[in-house]
């Protein structure tokens, strides 16, 4: 308790992280095809930190996020938690809205509460704040149907975050998006997790996207995926849209492109 | 639905909608007419081919006979398909809760669909009272879409949402209930709208299959027995009445179809717009 709490203060320094909240231990998946996704994949995530899993496509990083997330069992290795966190206090965001289109936004991220068993009197409160968190306060008796791609991305999130997750994973969110609307969403997802000070572990295959958001980088290999590089992204916070178009900006991401290019050219 | 299109590119669907119920009404028409003056040029006689008029007449005369017959071929039909709702969506839940199950029971649903029912009929009218037999007939035909489609709906539930429900941790029964049922119900209002319609077609083949061996009270029985006393006029108002039955139930099935899904699903949007 004393070492979140801690890592929560230090959070405001940027680059400085907690302690770790979940280790992955020579974690290796092999799937009954044959392929092998993962190889000996060892990392930490640590408490309060925005990381970002970064690969090709394929490389095994969204079933990285699966193991975490207790949908998948490693098929060797292990992955320990720290100071009593579990896959239960996890949040979710799939590359797709994976809304159910049957029913109302707030009903949508009311979900998570109804299967953990909340009474609906409880839960609203906690849906109406989720939801203007992300902005959509009033959207909450529309249909899915009725939302933007973007805005049915806010709705997953807040969905996401209406239990209060000690980590929060996302599984290229934003990918099937628009620029334009990337970018806010970038923006306001920055914004969310220095005000919730929670945990993000985020998969991308945009260097520019990870650059801007992360504080720490683990670049993959292509399948059998482990990890090629680290990088901590060491910015003053908050970040905005100048960050963007700063010089440091693209310095990171010239070497993080150079460092992917070269574990591209390894294989 | 929400903003009004500009004016002149409403005048066009509006046009073609106009035509569609024009168009078949027309075509009605003018098949009744000439229906109507081939029996008056000819000369034909009512026990070979009555005219619109007569069998129109003879609905009218016989409606106390006529709509009681009605009546019991309607009441088959829907025992039918209750029946065959409540064992289509069962089986079909029982299905996508166990591979076993699934394995071992659909080949013989499959037989069962693929038999035609009027050979099955008069096995059953050698043991089952004719009513029975009737409803069970009935019911063959009419359970297999639904269990078929229900089943399929259950299986195409998104597979993200799928994981959703497992991360927080949800039973079957909720997974069930709060997921596989709504996700199936398109798939399912899909399958009763065509089980509908071959329930009328059991009932009625097996009516007819049963013959004078049944008490005989359905229209099909009465287009038989119409049939042997040559009372041409009869067999066509009775036919009349089963079509106008199956189009009654189609159209019921269809409302109940857009009224479930009308909020949200993409068939019913397609109207929209």
């Amino acid at each position: 308790m004393s070492a979140a709490s801690s890592a929560r203060e230090n959070k405001s320094s940027a680059s400085s992280t907690g302690g770790p909240l979940a280790a992955f231990r020579k974690v290796g998946k092999s799937f009954q095809n044959g392929v092998t996704a993962l190889d000996g994949l060892d990392f930490t995530v640590r408490e309060s930190e925005f990381l970002s899993l970064l690969g090709p496509s394929g490389c095994g990083k969204s079933t990285a996020l699966r193991l975490i997330a207790g949908l998948a069992e490693p098929s060797e290795g292990d992955i320990l938690w720290h100071g009593g966190a579990g896959p239960r206090e996890i949040g979710f965001v799939f590359q797709e809205p994976t809304l159910m289109p049957w029913t109302t936004v707030a009903q949508n991220v009311r979900l998570p509460l109804r299967l953990k068993g909340i009474a609906r009197r409880a839960a609203a409160p906690r849906v109406a704040e989720a939801l203007a968190l992300v902005g959509l306060g009033d959207f909450r008796d529309a249909y899915p149907r009725e939302l933007s791609g973007g805005m049915k991305m806010r709705v997953s999130i807040a969905r996401a975050l209406v239990t209060r997750p000690r980590l929060l994973l996302m599984d290229e969110p934003f990918a099937a998006l628009d620029e334009i609307t990337r970018f806010k969403l970038n923006d306001d997802l920055r914004a969310l997790w220095s005000t919730l000070q929670c945990t993000v572990v985020f998969v991308t295959h945009s260097v520019f996207e990870s650059v801007y958001l992360s504080t720490r980088i683990l670049m993959m290999t292509p399948r059998p995926g482990r990890i090629a590089a680290e990088f901590t992204i060491e910015t003053p916070e908050p970040r905005d849209a100048h960050f963007r178009t700063s010089p440091e900006y693209g310095a990171e991401c010239r070497k993080i492109s150079a460092a992917l290019a070269r574990v591209m050219g390894e294989d | 639905m929400a903003t009004r299109p500009p004016a002149n590119e409403r005048a066009a669907p509006h046009a073609e909608r106009r035509l569609r119920y024009l168009l078949p009404v027309l075509v009605f028409a003018a098949a009744v007419i000439g229906w109507d003056l081939v029996v008056r040029l000819g000369s034909i006689p009512p026990y070979i081919l009555p005219g619109p008029s007569l069998v129109m007449q003879t609905l009218a005369d016989d409606w106390g006979v006529l709509s009681a017959s009605l009546m019991v071929t309607l009441k088959t039909t829907a025992l039918a398909l209750i029946a065959a709702t409540v064992g289509g969506v069962l089986l079909a839940i029982l299905f996508a809760s166990s591979r076993l199950v699934e394995l071992s029971l659909f080949p013989f649903a499959v037989i069962l669909q693929v038999t035609p029912v009027i050979a099955i009929a008069p096995l059953l009218l050698v043991y089952l009272a004719p009513d029975t037999a009737v409803l069970v007939c009935a019911w063959i035909v009419a359970f297999f879409p639904i269990l078929s489609n229900t089943a399929l709906g259950l299986a195409s539930v998104d597979h993200h949402l799928r994981d959703l429900f497992a991360l927080y941790g949800a039973g079957r029964m909720k997974t069930l209930f709060l997921l596989g049922i709504p996700a199936a119900l398109p798939f399912f209002l899909g399958g009763l709208r065509i089980a509908g319609g071959l329930a009328l077609i059991g009932a009625v083949v097996a009516e007819i299959a049963a013959g004078s061996a049944g008490r005989g009270s359905g229209l099909a029985y009465r287009i038989v027995e119409s049939g042997y006393r040559l009372n041409v006029p009869r067999m066509f108002a009775a036919l009349l009445l089963i079509s106008l039955a199956g189009i009654a139930i189609f159209a019921v099935l269809t409302l109940l179809q857009h009224l479930a899904l009308r909020r949200w699903h993409e068939s019913a949007l397609a109207e929209e717009m």
